[in-house]
């Protein structure tokens, strides 16, 4: 007994950093798969409510660049009102359709914390479960996808930004239909690689990439960018295309988070199928 | 010694908020970015007790964690950061050993002195950071060339903060 006292007390301290690093290097770990909720986020009230004040001071800063881009929108939203139509109607009878409903609903919200410079980049914005924000749903921006809603506080909801090593999502060559894996190699910003589409497909650089729409998150048909790169994969049937974000995310400041109504339907559904 | 305590406080304060206002959102090209609130550490006394050393350090790096969304992540660096210090003071401490009262500053043990400590311990706490962030040893040049130029620039900023806080007293 006495030894093994005097071997804590001879070694207490490297005991001690091996306790704190193994904490650590758990909290890391048990952090890592990021669909699961951690209390200890960016969107928490005290962190939130901090991020938020800096957020309101830096946002005058580039307050007419900001303006100038929600005009532009502002126009482009007027434009597709029913209003600005000319009806070639003949008939003046009303008829409801019940073959469209709405499946996906569109909330606005200003990020008030960002990053780009890790391998794993989260946002902040400022709408949470009050404001109707949940868990996986999509974040847009007006110039292309943004992330994913991964936690959510009552005022705030952290953001899986596409900008992570973690995400994957199915995008898909416009002209032709193609689709193939989104994911981020963690190098540059403003770049992002595609996979899995096949050898044979006929691309070129400058082709639309949107989002598929087959992940039940994003709706399809959303701007991710342009392919700025591709080659061959070494020993593989598929190509590796590298994509230009028509997004830059270090200039973000309002999205959009959408949700999709019918998301659990979906899901349900192919969770039997996968049963059988 | 109060007086001590309370300042190394607001030293903590200070370099959180610093670190999460100004110097997470410093980026060139990909590559660099300063944490440059490991200051903190550097600067404890030398009589700092070891438990109270470690345990500061686990919760400046938490304090930044949560801030900055990777749990664990800068606790982990900073703990090694802690665990390291004696270690390397003890190693390069000069030869009539620290005086008691006095603080790991440049006005006190000069600049090749400060110089050594902070490079050893920022690039071992940099180092530590940047691999336990992309959690594998696949494209090792490529985080250990991102570890090194952080750390010179956190050097620097380090160096130069000394020289602009505690100039008069030279």
């Amino acid at each position: 007994m006495r030894t093994l006292i005097k071997f804590l007390l001879k070694y207490y301290y490297f005991i001690l950093f091996l306790a704190f690093e193994f904490f650590s290097v758990f909290l890391v770990i048990e952090n890592n798969n990021y669909q699961k909720s951690s209390f200890l986020n960016s969107s928490n009230f005290i962190s939130g409510n901090i991020y938020k004040r800096i957020s309101n001071f830096t946002s005058y800063l580039d307050l007419k660049q900001k303006n100038e881009k929600l005009s532009t929108e502002n126009t482009q939203l007027y434009n597709s009102l029913k209003a600005s139509y000319k009806s070639n109607k003949i008939s003046l009878l009303e008829i409801y359709d019940s073959t469209y409903f709405q499946q996906y609903i569109t909330t606005s919200a200003h990020v008030i914390n960002n990053s780009v410079n890790r391998q794993n980049n989260y946002l902040t914005i400022d709408k949470g479960k009050k404001q109707g924000v949940s868990k996986e749903m999509a974040v847009i921006s007006p110039t292309g996808i943004v992330g994913i809603v991964k936690n959510v506080s009552n005022n705030y909801a952290s953001i899986i930004s596409i900008l992570n090593t973690n995400v994957h999502i199915s995008a898909m060559i416009k002209k032709n239909e193609y689709f193939g894996s989104l994911i981020w190699d963690g190098k540059n910003y403003r770049e992002t690689t595609l996979k899995d589409i096949p050898n044979h497909v006929n691309i070129n650089i400058g082709d639309t990439i949107i989002t598929s729409g087959y992940s039940s998150i994003f709706p399809k048909g959303k701007l991710i960018g342009t392919i700025s790169d591709f080659k061959h994969e070494k020993g593989g049937n598929f190509y590796l295309i590298t994509v230009k974000l028509s997004t830059d995310f270090k200039k973000l400041s309002y999205v959009y988070v959408v949700g999709n109504l019918l998301k659990q339907e979906q899901k349900d559904l192919e969770k039997t199928s996968e049963n059988d | 010694m109060i007086k001590l305590i309370s300042r190394n406080i607001w030293r903590f304060i200070i370099l959180v908020i610093l670190q999460i206002v100004v110097f997470n959102n410093i980026q060139f090209s990909g590559y660099i970015n300063p944490y440059f609130y490991v200051l903190f550490i550097l600067l404890l006394p030398f009589e700092t007790p070891k438990g109270l050393l470690m345990l500061s350090a686990f919760l400046l790096g938490l304090t930044i964690d949560i801030f900055s969304n990777t749990i664990g992540m800068h606790a982990a660096a900073c703990v090694f950061m802690a665990f390291l210090r004696p270690h390397i003071l003890q190693y390069i401490a000069p030869r009539e050993g620290y005086e008691s009262g006095s603080l790991p500053r440049i006005y006190y043990y000069g600049f090749n002195w400060f110089l050594k400590y902070s490079i050893i311990l920022i690039f071992a706490h940099h180092l530590f950071l940047f691999y336990i962030e992309v959690f594998t040893f696949s494209g090792f040049l490529y985080t250990l060339s991102r570890a090194l130029l952080s750390s010179i620039f956190t050097i620097i900023l380090i160096i130069f903060s000394q020289y602009i806080i505690y100039r008069k007293k030279v």
